[in-house]
């Protein structure tokens, strides 16, 4: 049994709790549980589902690949081409963070600016944090030569996790502010990484936990409405974060908080967020000078424009 | 508690720059066309919340067009749907407004005239990550999803009647995923919202349209 049956009605999986003790007990990937529950839920077979995924991930790495290579302004002009600067930055040179969080983090930039100036992404799990998991699935790509396969599992664990997000918490800005969106993309992030590198679906569960924990309270406050500053720069956050958790949740490090009531955490603090830091546009960064300059000089672009 | 896929959450591909206010608006859009059946010839668009404050920024506007121009959520041609729109005649006008509490942050209304000088008002809301809700059609309240091939009627209120519909469901092999049935008052004008597995070819849907206290029925391609 894949779900839990009501009667004749069959459910997800309602906690990660439950997610991980299923795979335990079967031994089996995070990732083969939850595609189980697609299959049975969608009523797709198996490779039809791989296969939908699979076209997914081409379009993100193609969508990294684009920002890297042929950078352009975003809609609103504020943000291009920084994640291309980190790249040719790191290159053949020892850098602060170390190669790995950089080459994750110049990817997870490039993404956010395809999707800035109107580009095409796939939405993980939402388009303002689109570049979390293909920076940091595409870094682990490389650097330990895994195949198309098993980054597809990563992506099924991931969206696995996003859905009991979803279902508990939220993964909308204007629900719960950015720690809904980069913050579950870098939870999501952290999980699907620990199970690409071997990790137990405990430990991806700790992973999640504490990605959640460290966003808490992030709020969502575009400059101008534009899914521009600070979107791009917290997907770098998101990037980052996901590598060093999973790091630590590999090492054996585990969340005190179960992962399930960081989730519903998340949620009370998003409905407790004032609706001017839920992507109004009305306070944090957007009510800075700078924010509401920024803001002016955008509406007299539009009203000329029109 | 709804039902997610995984595709709910990693996907769409789509257009950016926002799920809720990009690829959500033109879900929106394409799934008001499908209730209209087609094109309208002139509309009025509230936007409420977030929608109200940021459409602008996140290209919102251009979005809820290229959905009323039934375009997809992942083509480049939404950001030129006005000059799209003004090349077919659709006459538009956004107006940002409270619509009260109650309503999602995210949520739009289409005040509708058709070809035929009929008026609908269409209310919904996008509620993340590109997923949507349409809340309310000409003052029903409604909930519907829009991912599965949906069909709406209008009937008299008489006994039988859901019965005869899913007869003729039940006779072309189609499966009922879900199904609501609404009024405003006893005995007179209600409505159905039958939600399917399979797609309904149109000879199905004359076919309900014959039965006698059908008045109207509208099928909705999922968007």
């Amino acid at each position: 049994m894949n779900y839990i049956s009501f009667g004749v009605i069959t459910v997800h999986f309602r906690s990660v709790k439950e997610l991980i003790h299923e795979a335990e007990k079967r031994s089996i990937k995070l990732s083969a549980v939850i595609k189980e529950m697609e299959v049975e839920v969608q009523e797709y077979s198996l490779e039809q589902i791989e296969q939908r995924m699979l076209e997914q991930w081409y379009v993100m790495k193609e969508s990294a690949h684009i920002g890297l290579k042929e950078p352009k302004k975003s809609m609103g002009g504020l943000i291009g081409g920084e994640g291309k600067k980190l790249n040719e930055y790191r290159r053949g040179t020892k850098t602060l963070a170390g190669q790995e969080i950089n080459k994750a983090v110049s990817r997870a930039l490039a993404v956010a600016e395809v999707n800035a100036s109107m580009g095409k992404i796939v939405a993980a799990p939402t388009a303002g944090s689109c570049g979390i998991l293909p920076g940091v699935l595409l870094t682990v790509q490389e650097e330990f030569n895994i195949p198309d396969k098993e980054i597809v599992d990563a992506l099924f664990t991931a969206s696995g996790l996003g859905i009991i997000i979803a279902q508990r918490a939220s993964i909308s800005g204007a629900e719960g502010g950015c720690q809904a969106e980069c913050g579950a993309a870098a939870a999501m992030a952290a999980a699907a990484l620990v199970e690409v590198r071997g990790g137990s679906p405990a430990q991806a569960g700790h992973a999640c936990a504490i990605a959640l924990k460290n966003v808490l309270g992030l709020v969502c406050d575009p400059v101008a409405g534009l899914v521009e500053v600070p979107c791009a720069k917290r997907n770098a956050l998101g990037a980052s974060l996901a590598l060093v958790v999973a790091d630590m949740a590999l090492a054996g490090i585990e969340s005190v908080i179960p992962v399930d009531e960081v989730i519903i955490s998340m949620g009370e603090v998003g409905r407790a967020l004032p609706e001017s830091l839920r992507e109004t546009a009305q306070g944090g960064l957007a009510n800075t000078p700078t924010g509401k300059e920024l803001n002016e000089k955008f509406l007299r672009k539009c009203v000329c424009q029109s | 508690m709804r039902e997610y896929s995984c595709f709910d959450i990693l996907g769409p591909i789509m257009v950016g720059p926002s799920s809720s206010h990009t690829a959500g608006a033109v879900r929106l859009g394409r799934l008001a066309r499908s209730i209209i059946g087609g094109l309208p010839e002139e509309v009025e668009i509230l936007l409420h919340g977030s929608f109200a404050q940021t459409y602008r920024g996140h290209g919102t506007d251009l979005a809820l067009i290229g959905g009323l121009l039934g375009f997809n959520t992942n083509d480049v041609r939404i950001r030129d749907s006005f000059s799209f729109a003004q090349s077919v005649g659709l006459k538009f006008r956004f107006i940002s407004t409270d619509l009260g509490d109650g309503f999602h942050p995210n949520t739009v209304k289409f005040i509708v005239f058709t070809k035929n000088q009929e008026k609908l008002t269409i209310t919904g809301s996008s509620i993340g990550g590109g997923n949507v809700v349409i809340t309310e059609i000409n003052g029903y309240e409604i909930k519907l999803k829009g991912d599965l091939p949906t069909i709406i009627t209008t009937h008299q209120d008489v006994p039988g009647v859901i019965s005869r519909v899913s007869g003729v469901l039940a006779n072309y092999k189609i499966n009922i995923a879900f199904m609501r049935v609404f009024r405003k008052e006893k005995r007179k004008l209600a409505q159905m919202i039958v939600e399917t597995d399979e797609q309904v070819p149109q000879e199905i849907i004359e076919e309900i349209l014959k039965l006698e206290p059908i008045v109207n029925v509208r099928f909705i391609e999922p968007a």
